[in-house]
């Protein structure tokens, strides 16, 4: 049994009159890669930034690979190697999408108090950075401006990105936002392939990419796990029908009997 | 050896490297190298006591714009430096310690100082609180500088003696004077440069571009840009106590918030993502002031439209008309 | 302790200037989210337009009266030939832009009047001191003053809060793509906004004009109080500005009064008398560094944007 890499204990988070994050809890073991679904205005967006950092939660604890980082700011997360990409593309505009890798790269290759050096021909950040971004299927755009790229090109340079500092957690936010058949099949697979080499933690509406990668799948309704577990189980859990798969008859004995469900 | 460096050298031999840009920099900096010669054949010393000025502002602009163009960082206290550079040599030579071997270092140690101070204070807040504030620290130390009975007050101290470095540079010689400041601009833009080009530059422009990403690939951002803002502040350090040796004296309006207002206009007026826009824009803009001043007894009615209509219409400023830059 | 109560009138006087300026910066730049560095120089034309029309008419008030509504002109006028221009983008801009104004108004003003400030005089009646207190006389002006700014302030709060025009000027600070989203003519509001910041400022110029000064450039550093103002209250927050300006004039006048009696009891003659006018300006930018550091969005930050 992998040991836990995340652990979320009892997160709590209100805004306001509204609680966002209901007293979550979830272990995600090491190499797993679960997806967290969820109707909108569920708290998916408020749970990644507590996780990140940028939220603080009202309570609970946060542990990554057994250290409590529930204190720790965004940066020093990063550094332990917790990556995220964000759900409205982040990047750097007017830098190219080279610059953009060889940044990731080089926040996690020591430190950059060096004024003299022309960093853009330090090998050690520009190669693997070359190397990313092939990986992502971008080396003919590498000296192209974040800004100029299209669309599904920059939610590529944003997973890149999250991936050139070499994290054992990734955290996507809705990756597959606004892609087109091509590069969401295409973003399946290079998922596809980091699954075991790296631990993923994935929030998304894509019910086919979902089902399609997922070792678990935990359902997020108003701030609170409703059910976590397999897709199979999940798929059959008439609480989850109800609450996200738009199902309105309330299901009873066997799941597959139900009229007018929607699928997938 | 990357691919990358042969680019640049097959590009330099190629000539491809002969841009307008580099044409006008070349020409600009053949000009300034030789006004005191043209000075001396037209008998008009006036010219260099100018362009001294003029390199001497343009050292002050450039330190801002390290901080202002490339970090994002609108300050509009920046003037403070040359007031606290300024009053180190003024305070000291007053005391009797005349030597710029002394004086100079304590100025930039001071203004350096006074950045790290500031720059922790309001480095944790942004856009209009951060000009707001540093404004405020700028007044402050103008207030200061003004209750300084022993050092003139409000007005103001003469320099009876200018810095001395003995056998190595006779400052009271204008056209070495000049020199000197030429040199040390000159200096201070290749530092610039190669700041800027640098990790640590990566990090501070990346800040600029997108902060919340920066944090979250990993970089301190606070703690670079503190260091960005020390390095402008004692450099800006550095031409106060040019200044004050060039006019021979000092006085708290040297950094009056309005100074600072100067100050970002040549750095806005000359472009701000290039090395030679603080020196471009400085000669502009005390250039126009005198021009204008032999025109009209009321040059700010000119001028004051002017900069509105630069700030309305021209983006990138000066330099921008002669071939942006990204990044 | 009847000094302290002096001193401490002068501070809500001072207070309540500081607030007719900081409103109108902060209706401002919360509403049209416009940095002015001009600002300074309506308060400096209310105060020449004030000292000038007062003379021609021979009145106090009506001179002041015409004062404001040449203000508000001047104001209006700005907005629609430059300042409209800015909105929308970088700080830097504006700074530029509205430093730009800045110069030219110092230079217009110097053209028009003349290099030498003006002087106000005020009505014979005004020029006594009235007994409040046994043994605390205290001018008539600026009780005037005091009681004039407070009208004024509840007429804006009236205005803010219980008119139409007060909505829109709310739900504009709160979120402007919306206002402009209803259908309402954005462009007239921003002017009226504008034009009621400069009659503020304006106003603010005239009523200290005959204790205080009529120079030029005396707008730029009651300018920088203004922004102390509105970082301590909080920037789009009309009762932020109050507050703040209140605590800002106190603070500085009433520090200023009593910082120096203070070194002294705790200092040598001779560091104090060194140290006590740096620390008494000192003082105002110390509180700001002050609640910086500990509410960053100062006291009461306009909810939204």
């Amino acid at each position: 049994m992998a040991e836990n890499l995340l652990e979320i204990e009892v997160l709590t988070k209100r805004f306001g009159g509204v609680i966002a994050s209901d007293a979550i809890s979830l272990d995600i073991p090491a190499g797993e890669l679960h997806a967290i679904i969820g109707p909108n205005g569920a708290g998916k967006t408020t749970l990644i930034g507590q996780l990140t950092g940028e939220i603080a939660p009202d309570a609970g604890r946060i542990r990554f690979a057994s250290r409590d980082i529930t204190a720790l700011p965004v940066y020093r997360r990063s550094r332990l190697g917790l990556a995220r990409s964000f759900q409205i593309s982040s990047l750097f505009a007017d830098f190219t999408a080279l610059d953009n890798v060889a940044l990731a790269v080089q926040a996690h290759a020591g430190h950059s108090f060096r004024f003299w050096r022309d960093a853009r021909s330090e090998a050690a950040l520009r190669e693997p950075a070359r190397a990313a971004l092939a990986s992502a299927g971008l080396a003919a755009r590498a000296d192209t401006l974040a800004a100029d790229l299209s669309h599904g090109e920059r939610r590529q340079l944003e997973i890149a990105m999250a991936l050139a500092g070499r994290p054992r957690l990734l955290l996507l936010d809705e990756p597959m936002a606004g892609m087109g058949f091509e590069e969401s099949t295409r973003l399946v697979e290079t998922l596809r392939q980091l699954k075991g080499s790296l631990t993923v933690l994935l929030i998304e509406h894509d019910m086919d990419a979902v089902f399609a990668l997922a070792d678990r799948i935990s359902v997020l309704v108003y701030g609170r796990v409703i059910a976590s577990g397999e897709a199979a189980a999940i798929r059959a859990d008439p609480a989850v029908r109800q609450a996200y798969l738009g199902e309105t008859a309330y299901l009873g004995e066997s799941g597959g009997a139900s009229q007018g469900a929607a699928d997938g | 050896m990357s691919s990358l460096r042969a680019m640049s050298l097959a590009r330099i031999r190629r000539g491809d490297w002969l841009t307008p840009r580099v044409a006008v920099n070349a020409v600009l900096l053949a000009v300034l190298a030789l006004v005191p010669f043209y000075a001396s054949l037209t008998s008009d010393p006036f010219l260099v006591t100018l362009f001294t000025r003029v390199l001497i502002l343009a050292l002050a602009a450039l330190s801002l714009n390290l901080i202002m163009g490339f970090g994002g960082m609108v300050s509009l206290g920046h003037a403070a430096y040359l007031g606290i550079g300024g009053y180190a040599v003024g305070i000291l030579a007053k005391e009797g310690i005349g030597s710029g071997f002394v004086q100079w270092p304590v100025a930039v140690a001071a203004s350096a100082l006074y950045a790290l101070a500031v720059g922790a204070l309001s480095l944790r807040t942004r856009g209009f609180y951060f000009i707001m504030i540093t404004l405020a620290f700028a007044q402050m130390i103008y207030y200061v500088a003004s209750g300084l009975d022993r050092y003139g007050g409000d007005d103001g101290l003469t320099i009876y003696r200018r810095s001395r470095f003995g056998a190595f540079v006779d400052l009271d010689n204008k056209t070495q004077f000049y020199y000197l400041c030429f040199a040390l601009l000159l200096a201070g833009i290749y530092l610039v440069w190669r700041i800027v080009n640098s990790r640590f530059g990566l990090v501070i422009r990346g800040a600029r571009s997108n902060e919340r990403r920066m944090r979250a690939i990993g970089f301190p951002t606070f703690r670079y840009k503190l260091v960005c803002f020390v390095i402008a502040g004692a450099m800006c350090g550095l031409a106060g106590a040019l200044l004050a040796n060039h006019t021979n004296f000092i006085s708290p309006a040297m950094m009056h918030w309005t100074r600072s207002g100067d100050l970002i206009v040549m750095a806005v007026l000359g472009g701000m993502h290039a090395m030679f826009g603080p020196l471009i824009g400085a000669m502009t803009f005390l250039l126009l002031e005198e021009a204008l001043s032999h025109v009209t007894d009321y040059p700010d009615l000119i001028l004051g439209p002017l900069l509105l209509l630069v700030a309305i219409y021209l983006h990138g400023g000066i330099g921008g008309l002669i071939g942006a830059r990204r990044g | 302790m009847l000094y302290f109560i002096e001193q401490f009138l002068n501070g809500i006087q001072l207070g309540m200037l500081l607030f007719l300026l900081a409103a109108g910066l902060t209706l401002i730049f919360g509403i049209m989210d416009l940095m002015n560095l001009a600002h300074g120089s309506l308060y400096m034309i209310g105060a020449y337009f004030g000292a000038t029309f007062a003379a021609w008419t021979g009145s106090f008030v009506l001179g002041a009266l015409l004062a404001l509504i040449a203000t508000l002109a001047v104001g209006m006028a700005l907005e629609v030939i430059a300042i409209r221009r800015l909105y929308g983008r970088d700080h830097l801009d504006h700074v530029l832009g509205t430093f730009g104004l800045l110069l030219f108004f110092d230079e217009l003003v110097r053209l028009v009047w003349g290099p030498a400030g003006l002087t106000l005089s005020l009505p014979s009646e005004m020029l006594n001191a009235v007994q409040i207190l046994p043994g605390l006389y205290y001018p008539v002006y600026r009780l005037v003053i005091i009681g004039v700014t407070l009208a004024v302030a509840l007429a804006l709060y009236l205005l803010v809060m219980r008119t139409r025009l007060g909505m829109l000027i709310r739900a504009g600070a709160s979120n402007r793509e919306m206002v402009g989203a209803l259908g309402v003519n954005i462009k007239l509001l921003y002017t009226l906004v504008f034009g009621l910041g400069a009659a503020l400022a304006g106003f603010a110029g005239l009523m200290q004009a005959p204790i205080l000064t009529v120079q030029i450039g005396m707008g730029e550093n009651i300018l920088i109080l203004a922004f102390v103002v509105i970082v301590i209250g909080g920037v789009g927050s009309i009762r932020g500005a109050f507050v703040a300006a209140l605590f800002v004039g106190l603070v500085d006048t009433v520090g200023r009064a009593f910082l120096p009696d203070l070194l002294h009891d705790y200092l040598s003659a001779n560091a104090a008398a060194t140290l006590a006018p740096a620390l008494s300006s000192m003082m105002i930018y110390l509180l700001m560094a002050l609640v910086l550091v500990v509410r960053p969005e100062g006291l009461f930050p306009a909810a939204g944007k």
